[in-house]
């Protein structure tokens, strides 16, 4: 990993999510000339647009115009360098798929993407611009990498990660305006390993990106109210995804709930089970995130507080799930 | 026909309405492509105060025109045309972009009574305005189908694969605008990604191009009545226009492309509006 690329913490909960991200990608660009940076007419709401200020004559605006961007990236990528791209999640992932897919992954290429405003944390704009399914897409890719950090702290390590990581890597993080979950960036990130933030031995909560810091707040209402003892584990990295940590989980703590800003289907909820489903092992175990539709118009809290993975919601399901049955396995000890 | 006097007069009247409201529904709403809404609205007014074949109160009458805003970001002032309009209540405005309301920014046709398609991706309107012409030829009905695209928009490829299919199949039952303002997000479009000779690059995908000052409604209403009875080729509407008119601080200002108002800031505006509106 990049050596000498801390930054003030201090700094850094002043600024929002995405513009951490900006001050790494300037940093990063001093280490490695070969980074270059691509954005489609959203350089300054992704903030993609620090790097073009520090390096005008290594940013390419692709205008209106994605799919010919996540192209372009791929040339770059094929010609030696280090192209970070960034433009929402939904243009990323859905408008360029394919240039994503055929381009960039088939050919293994070393282009990062930053995607912004993924999930519903621009939940006031509509459909149109909120991104449920990016994770399934993307996860659904071979070669991708796919990183969903939990706050900016974390956006920065990923991104300084990502550099060095080989080939192609996703990195989807919301509006910029979330709340910080890491008070310092040194807490050991390292793409596909879990971090457990809160240990426990009841429950697990595996999260990523903004469901982390509010499950970390429902372990400690629950510790305090109903005396339980809760593990939130983030899973920033959902490919390749930490199935140790999780067959861990089902062992120690046999009943499991993802939350994630995304559909239901295809994210870290369906990650997860599948890792269950494999194990062979009974657990009790639901999925959070957006039941299969489009997400109602409103900002992001109240969305996530009517969708129940904000602290409030987390604890309703936790309840929940405490209260449900999973089949005892005579085998159990012996199964790991 | 030439407008009268009397129809501009009561033209200039609804935009004056429709400016007061896009400022008044930004303001409620935390926060609208403010830039982008205001420089349509000689364009939204033409069209639904005359030329629009249209029901509010039966809004998904057959043989309606049909119009779709590609450049769907401008929905803060779009809906509140629609409400004055009478398609629906224009209180109900004031939850536009909070919990569960029908009014996020880009509109959804499945909640707002009115739209004839959901946008708010770029480059999604003309290939479905396309399609409705397609239709409605097809299916022989005589409703117009009518288009409005922002100029940043057109850097998206697939409104240049639209634009080939409309000059391929001869829709003169599409009539297409371009708000020609001169500005997206990053900046100015000819230092984003230069669009011109802009005028020229339709031609040669096959339309006819008018050029008009998009806040006149004498050359407005010139170019559409020409597009109505052109019968070789899909008419282009380039309508050169100003980001943020109305207002004189936001005007050409491409930070005003997305904004939030204050109570403070929202009477400046209101003044703002209220001198230009004497000249
Ligand atoms: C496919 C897609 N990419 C990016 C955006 C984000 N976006 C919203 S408005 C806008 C600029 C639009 O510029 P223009 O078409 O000129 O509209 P206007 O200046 O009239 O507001 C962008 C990039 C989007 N809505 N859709």
């Amino acid at each position: 990993m990049a050596e000498g690329l801390t930054w003030n913490v201090y700094d850094a909960n002043t600024m929002t999510q995405a513009d951490i991200y900006g001050d790494v990608l300037c940093l990063l660009g001093e280490k490695y000339d070969r980074i270059v940076g691509l954005s489609a007419d959203l350089a300054k709401s992704t903030k993609i647009g620090k790097f073009a200020e520090k390096y005008p004559h290594r940013f390419f605006n692709a205008g209106i115009a994605e799919q010919n961007m996540f192209g372009m990236a791929a040339g770059l990528a094929l010609s030696g360098l280090v192209p970070v791209v960034s433009t929402m999640a939904v243009f990323t992932t859905m408008r360029a798929a394919e240039q994503v897919r055929t381009d960039i992954c088939y050919q293994n290429l070393d282009v990062k993407i930053i995607a912004t405003h993924g999930g519903i944390s621009f939940g006031q704009a509509g459909t149109t611009h909120q991104c449920t399914e990016d994770i399934a897409i993307m996860r659904s890719m071979a070669n991708m990498t796919v990183v969903v950090p939990a706050d900016g702290i974390e956006c920065g390590n990923a991104v300084i990660a990502c550099i060095e990581h080989p080939g192609p890597v996703y990195i989807r993080i919301g509006r910029g305006f979330e709340p910080t979950c890491y008070e310092n960036d040194t807490y050991g990130f390292e793409i596909g390993k879990s971090v457990e933030i809160v240990p426990g031995s009841d429950i697990t909560l595996i999260c990523c990106g903004i469901t982390v810091l509010q499950a970390r707040e429902a372990a400690q209402i629950l510790k305090k109210t109903d005396g339980l003892s809760v593990r939130v584990i983030n899973m920033h990295t959902i490919k390749p995804l930490d199935a140790e940590a999780v067959r861990k989980a089902i062992a120690e703590t046999r009943r499991i709930i993802t939350f994630e800003d995304h559909n239901i289907y295809g994210g870290l909820g369906s990650a997860v089970a599948e890792v269950i489903a494999e194990s062979g092992k009974a657990c009790a175990f639901t999925r959070v995130g957006i039941p299969d539709c489009y997400s109602l118009v409103g900002y992001p809290e109240d969305l996530y507080h009517h969708y129940k993975f904000d602290a409030d919601g987390i604890v309703g399901k936790v309840r929940e799930v405490m209260g449900k049955d999973f089949e005892e396995d005579e085998n159990w000890e012996d199964g790991f | 026909m030439p407008l009268s006097e009397q129809e501009i007069a009561g033209l200039r009247q609804h935009a004056r309405q429709l400016r007061q409201d896009i400022l008044d529904v930004t303001f409620w709403a935390g926060g609208a492509h403010i830039g982008g809404a205001l420089s349509i609205v000689e364009i939204l007014v033409l069209l639904y105060y005359k030329y629009l074949s249209i029901d509010p109160k039966n809004p998904e009458k057959e043989d309606r025109d049909r119009f779709i805003l590609s450049k769907g970001h401008a929905g803060v002032g779009f809906a509140a045309l629609l409400a004055r309009k009478g398609y629906f209540d224009f209180e109900l405005l004031k939850d536009f972009n909070k919990f569960n309301s029908p009014f996020g920014m880009h509109l959804d046709k499945h909640k707002v009574p009115g739209l004839d398609a959901s946008t708010g991706s770029l480059g999604h309107g003309l290939p479905m305005a396309v399609g409705l012409a397609l239709g409605a030829r097809l299916q022989k009905r005589q409703w117009l189908t009518y288009c409005l695209l922002g100029d940043g928009e057109c850097n998206e490829g697939s409104i240049w694969e639209a634009a080939m299919a409309a000059a391929h199949y001869k829709l003169t039952n599409l009539i297409t605008f371009v708000d020609r303002n001169r500005f997206s997000v990053d900046g100015n479009t000819e230092d984003v990604m230069a669009l011109e000779p802009f005028a020229d690059k339709w031609r040669s995908f096959g339309f006819i191009v008018h050029e008009v000052d998009g806040h006149s409604y004498t050359e407005l209403s010139r170019a559409i009545e020409a597009a109505m009875k052109e019968k070789a080729a899909p008419v282009l509407i380039m309508a050169h226009t100003v980001k943020g008119k109305g207002v004189d601080f936001m005007e050409g200002d491409v930070r005003w492309h997305y904004g939030g108002l204050d109570s403070d800031t929202l009477a400046k505006t209101k003044q703002s509006l209220a001198s230009t509106a004497k000249d």
